[in-house]
């Protein structure tokens, strides 16, 4: 009903002598009713992945198809709908809290005024905040009262596809707890299909069905998010567990796995490593193993399973994980 | 009993831009600015629409008897060649002067913004060309650009308001442009294209209200200028030809008379310096008034100030040697950094605000504190001020402020000595390495400006030094480094040279505010790395400053955990899962999910928000969002006071017990009010 | 006469006359003048540019010299609201003063202090007779751009002195003139030659009414009078002469910007 399919998707960003594939051949599949996690740093693309997939940026190549139609014809009908990572810059200052939600909804669906009206009051308590909001202006509310209708206004558009980019990443603690748990269970109420972007492992575990992470460009891991993060089959995967503060482990690990590669230099987005891109920087790659050379010639495609890694060596790796608990 | 915060519904004080521009506008007329540019500007107008009704044939008299005569009673200017009086024609020249200054504007303005908004309304490809026109066309000086026009379409006043009008239309342009690229950017503009609202639409909807009062100002400027090339188009000649005639061409006439009588030359450029004047001012009064309301007021003060001065407070109840709770150390060692009661406060005009108080602690050779708290709980405030950082308004109070042993309230923070010591103990690491080192300069130089400055080193010492402490920090090719600038390094580099810049003068304390927030989480793990082994080798203390509840967790030994300005709780971070006892600290621990965190379960949420410093509550602050709050937590602040196994909790209702799944059970009210 | 018509070429089609021109413009030559038969344009332009640039160059240098240390020292008296009134006064003047066109200043400076006009008869009023007949245009000519600029100054060395860096010298404990003359303006330098590129064009074009007022024999005055007297091959000629200085200028400061900003080789994403 609601399937989100990448193919082979790259994008381009940038014009002239500064464009760069941000995205590079990219096949990534939201389930319907599911949630995927995108996990990656800064600079690994999923943002802007999760930006074409609102058509905010065009794909260069390959293409993103929603239950199996091109995305741009079901966009026009809102079909995906996203919510943004700042909360201050989400919502127009100069416009009333109702009318930015109301302008989500679908001329066609709804057309009378009131009926519209009803629609948002509707949509506020399902979010939990009073309907007088409507009239009022965003001036005084915090942040995640900000991202809360900012959920309002994505779901009166009644989406089959939610993209959340990083939406807890700019909140507090105390308040991330509520946010997340408001987003399960509206997508459990609605059964839309979402794509959850971030970089906090914790929280994708906890929230999502599926994870994939990229790595500059390119997905380098992809399953059911128990399995990708209790035993991860990609070097960079191990990696960012070895490095989450919430993986449990103490601060210094000798013979940890980011021990194994110097601190090297950082790699320029516009001049990718050959082969695979993590090369530089992998534990079990050149840079330790000299003899390893297929990591710097070949791109490593991941195999068909449900859990799958794009790494020559994985399931190689010599240093265990450490204990998470 | 289930914890609910103040409000929940609105409160209805926010009016529509329209009323708030209308708002901004009386106030501006009440501003001295504004009211001299009132005062100017009715003047003008009332000349312009009253004087020729009554004057013009009045001043259109000659009078031969009288030629070219000086200021006096029957003619307060003196008389032109014609023996016409010069003060009705300045006053009669109002109308037309002002009248083809508007109209040139409302040209130049609806060109321009037409051609501003092309960008937008086009696209990103034509979009840049019709950006780089703009471009082009507004090098041109606007006088020049007039002149050309008027010798397109001739002179005499169609041509000139045609070319007026045309010449301000790129400089308009390039404003409008400069200000939609500014509103576009934010996410409500992506927000309503992906509910396909059209480009136009757009435009009209989100980013004209956005751009509407700047645009404003500089309609009242765009007037001044547009008088102002009026006056200077008809005084060359090119303008108003006679026998109509504006305040340029007065002007031009009583320049070639200057010499008999300088009041005809006076005359007019006074009338157009008031009015240009006016203009100016007001758009200018306006620009201020407009430019005030957006400046961000962290203390909103109600009422009395509600801080408790200095000797007074809360002292902590404990052992009065100090050493609780402390590591151990050497007997005898002085400690590091001792403070004692510090407090920051603000003067407002409804009171003093403190948003940091009666912070107590003490660290020793080598220890690494950790602070957490979230927004507003003052946590940055007082690593600053520890660090003698801030600036006035704000002002820094403390019973006890000593680092190495050296009183720093008591220091003139400007003598030599002072600056020096502070300089050569003291380490910073801030939290955005992007912006936290100088664009303009070189690495090498900016770290090695310690050195030179305060150790007494030449450049080549100090950039040795600079070069050996980047190194220390494991940045590779360091002497290649060194020469290069902020910008051709990587986030987590530069961290690591702001680390390394904090070494420079083997200092015995390393304050580092949030130095891992803007970092991706394993080059995060690298920076943490580098200090904790810097702390080691070097026996230098480290105050690492953190939202982030895990992560001081595993750097630090000890954790302070502040809430609205003060500390709440304090205890060994080995503990914190098994004895953190205020419910602020266990709901921060168990608010964060780790990888047990059971997904079947909600998480655990902790409604309200965290308290503005100037607007905190009676009793303890944190009271209205607790589940275990009491009457008595509503109405006295509880004291810090010492618990069993080496901590200090601020709570009239200490929870025991290991902080674990609380997912589910646990403030789960109030959903609405975050 | 049709002798003349021919000669001048005004009898071949329009394209070819173009053509013709364009030809004589690379080569220098911009025709000659109709109302000072005899004389080329590039000869009476020639003539009178090296006035126009005494004047727009030392108005323009005294602009930058005042304008920059003002500015500066405006920003550090006035920083975190102190000084109220002096920030007042500042502010006030500087729209006055920016605010009265340059020929109107010359004007009124003409009446006060101009010979045998004006209360005091110090300063020539008309005419380039030495340095003395100097003083009244540039000073028309400057006080404008270096109010302007002086605020701008102050303005972005505020914005600038907000930034993190600054934070981050004032750790390493640096003394307050360092601070603002080694960290700050090194970085408020970029809005500043902006603006000073487009004032310098202004001044230029400012160059046109003050000379007119003053009887000052450059370009300006001279073109006016060509415009007057309709002599096209003249005007055409200034104008250009006048687009090609502001195009150069323009250049200049896009070249300057890129040399002192390290980061404009390097576009950061």
């Amino acid at each position: 009903m609601s399937e989100l399919r990448f193919e082979k998707t790259s994008i381009r960003v940038g014009h002239g002598a500064r464009a760069l594939t941000a995205v590079d051949g990219v096949d990534l599949v939201v389930p319907a009713r599911s949630i995927v996690g995108l996990i990656g740093e800064s600079g690994s693309g999923k943002s802007t992945l999760g930006r074409a997939a609102v058509g905010l940026n065009p794909v260069s190549g390959g293409r993103i198809l929603l239950d199996g139609q091109p995305l741009a014809r079901q966009l026009r009908r809102g079909a995906v709908q996203m919510v943004f990572q700042d909360p201050m810059s989400s919502l127009d200052p100069r416009m009333t809290i109702g009318d930015s939600i109301a302008e989500s909804i679908s001329r066609r669906r709804i057309r009378r005024a009131t009926d519209r009206r009803r629609e948002v009051e509707r949509l506020l308590e399902l979010l939990d905040l009073e309907p007088q909001w409507a009239d009022e202006y965003p001036e005084k509310l915090s942040g995640g009262q900000r991202q809360r209708i900012a959920l309002a206004r994505a779901l009166a558009a009644r989406p089959e596809v939610l993209i959340a980019d990083e939406i807890t990443s700019a909140l507090d603690v105390s308040i991330q707890g509520s946010i997340l748990n408001q987003v399960k269970d509206l997508q459990r109420q609605f059964g839309f299909s979402m794509l959850f972007i971030s970089h906090n492992l914790s929280v994708v575990r906890y929230l999502c069905d599926q994870v994939a992470v990229i790595y500059l460009g390119r997905l380098v891991e992809q399953g059911p998010a128990e399995d990708v993060l209790s035993d991860p089959q990609h070097p960079y995967t191990r990696e960012l567990l070895e490095a989450s503060p919430d993986s449990g482990g103490p601060l210094v690990q000798p013979g940890g796995i980011l021990h194994a590669v110097g601190d090297g230099e950082a790699t320029d987005p516009h001049h990718p490593p050959t082969g695979c891109r993590y090369h530089p920087r992998c534990p079990v790659g050149p840079a330790v193993h000299p003899d390893r050379n297929a990591c710097r010639t070949s791109v490593p495609l991941p195999l068909g399973r449900a859990h799958h890694a794009a790494c020559h060596f994985a399931a190689m790796t010599e240093t265990p994980l450490t204990a998470t608990t | 009993m289930t914890a609910r915060t103040s409000s929940s519904a609105p409160d209805p004080s926010t009016p529509s831009p329209a009323r708030r521009l209308l708002a901004g506008l009386a106030k501006t007329i009440r501003t001295p600015m504004g009211a001299t540019a009132t005062v100017f500007l009715g003047v003008v107008l009332l000349a312009a629409i009253v004087a020729p009704m009554l004057w013009s044939g009045t001043a259109a008299k000659v009078d031969a008897t009288a030629l070219d005569q000086g200021p006096s009673g029957e003619h307060w200017l003196g008389t032109d060649n014609l023996g016409r009086d010069l003060l009705l024609r300045v006053l009669v020249a109002a109308r037309l002067s002002v009248l083809l200054s508007l109209s040139a504007t409302a040209i130049g303005i609806s060109l321009g913004l037409l051609l501003g908004a092309a960008p937008w309304l086009l696209g990103p490809r034509l979009g840049r060309l019709a950006a780089a026109f703009v471009n082009i066309a507004v090098a041109f000086p606007m006088l020049l650009m007039t002149l050309f026009f008027a010798v397109i379409f001739g002179v005499g006043v169609q041509g000139s308001v045609c070319a007026i009008g045309i010449s301000m239309a790129p400089w308009f342009a390039r404003l409008t442009q400069t200000l939609i690229a500014g509103v576009q950017k934010r996410d409500f503009v992506a927000a309503a294209r992906i509910a396909r609202v059209s480009r136009f639409g757009v435009l009209r909807r989100h980013i004209l209200p956005n751009i509407a009062e700047p645009l404003i100002v500089n309609v009242a400027l765009a007037a001044a200028a547009a008088l102002l090339a009026f006056a200077g188009l008809s005084f060359l000649g090119l303008g108003v030809q006679a026998p109509e005639y504006d305040w340029g061409l007065l002007l031009n006439e009583g320049l070639s008379g200057i010499y008999v009588n300088p009041a005809g030359a006076l005359g007019p450029g006074i009338a157009i310096v008031v009015a240009g004047l006016g203009f100016n001012l007001f758009g200018e009064a306006l620009a201020k008034v407009l430019g005030s309301r957006h400046k961000v007021r962290t203390f909103r003060p109600r009422g009395a100030s509600r801080t408790v001065s200095g000797s007074g407070g809360h002292p902590r109840q404990h052992a009065t040697d100090g050493s609780a709770g402390d590591a151990i150390a050497p007997a005898g060692e002085v400690p590091v950094l001792e403070v004692d009661r510090l407090r920051v406060s603000l003067d407002t005009p409804n009171g003093t605000v403190s948003p940091v108080r009666e912070i107590s602690f003490s660290m020793k050779r080598g220890e690494a504190l950790g602070v957490v708290g979230e927004s507003g709980s003052g946590k940055s405030l007082t690593a600053l001020a520890v660090a003698q950082l801030l600036e006035s308004p704000l002002h820094v109070e403390a019973a006890t402020l000593r680092l190495l042993g050296k009183d720093l309230m008591a220091a003139d923070p400007r003598s030599r000595a002072t600056r020096r010591f502070l300089a050569t103990s003291l380490g910073l690491v801030f939290q955005n390495p992007t912006t936290s080192f100088n664009p303009t300069m070189r690495i090498g130089p900016q770290l090695a400006e310690v050195a030179r400055l305060h150790q007494d080193m030449s450049r080549r010492q100090a950039g040795a030094r600079a070069v050996d402490r980047l190194r220390a920090v494991r940045i590779p090719g360091a002497e290649r480094r060194a020469k290069q600038y902020p910008h051709e390094f990587s986030g987590g580099m530069r961290q690591r040279a702001m680390v390394g810049m904090a070494m420079m003068g083997n200092p015995s304390l390393i304050i580092a505010d949030e130095p891992t927030t803007a970092l991706d989480v394993t080059i995060q793990r690298q920076v943490l790395n580098l200090l904790e082994q810097i702390r080691v080798e070097n026996q230098v203390a480290v105050l690492l400053i953190s939202h982030d509840i895990s992560v001081i967790g595993q750097f630090c030994s000890r954790v302070l955990v502040m809430y609205a300005g003060r500390v709440v709780e304090e205890l060994p971070s080995a503990d914190l899962r098994t004895s953190a006892r205020h419910p602020y600290t266990r709901a921060l621990l168990s608010a964060v999910p780790d990888m047990t965190a059971d997904r079947s379960q909600p998480l655990a949420t902790v409604p309200g928000r965290p308290v503005d410093p100037a607007d905190r509550p009676a009793g303890c602050a944190f009271a209205p969002r607790c589940t275990f709050a009491t009457a008595q937590c509503h109405t006295a602040e509880p004291p810090l006071q010492e618990v069993g196994s080496g901590g200090t909790v601020a709570c009239w209702n200490p929870q025991e017990g290991a902080v674990t799944a609380v997912q589910g059970q646990v403030q789960q009210a109030g959903r609405g009010q975050a | 006469m049709e002798a003349r018509r021919a000669a001048l070429g005004l009898n071949d089609p329009i394209w070819s006359q173009y053509v013709h021109y364009l030809k004589n413009l690379l080569a220098g030559d911009f025709g000659e003048s109709i109302t000072r038969p005899g004389l080329s344009v590039s000869q009476i332009i020639g003539q009178r540019l090296p006035a126009t640039i005494e004047l727009a160059g030392l108005a323009f240098v005294i602009a930058m010299l005042v304008s920059i240390p003002l500015g500066v020292l405006m920003a550090a008296l006035t920083r975190g609201g102190r000084r109220q009134r002096t920030e007042l006064a500042f502010t006030s003047s500087s729209i006055v003063f920016a605010a009265i066109p340059e020929f109107i200043l010359a004007v009124g400076l003409v009446c006060l202090f101009g010979q045998g006009v004006g209360l005091l008869g110090i300063f020539p009023v008309a005419g380039r007779s030495g340095p003395l007949s100097l003083v009244l245009p540039v000073i028309s000519l400057a006080v404008a751009p270096t109010v302007v600029l002086a605020r701008v100054v102050r303005v972005e060395v505020l914005t600038v002195m907000e930034a993190d860096y600054i934070r981050t010298a004032r750790s390493k404990r640096l003394r307050a003139w360092r601070l603002y003359l080694r960290h700050a303006l090194p970085n408020a330098v970029t809005a500043t030659l902006t603006l000073s590129g487009l004032l310098l064009g202004g001044l230029i074009a400012g160059t046109v009414l003050v000379e007119s007022v003053m009887a000052w024999p450059g370009l300006g005055s001279s073109m006016v009078s060509s415009i007057l007297t309709k002599d096209y091959p003249l005007v055409q000629g200034i104008v250009l002469v006048y687009g090609v200085v502001v195009l150069v200028i323009n250049l200049v400061v896009d070249v300057v910007l890129a040399v002192l900003d390290p980061r404009s080789a390097i576009q950061e994403s």
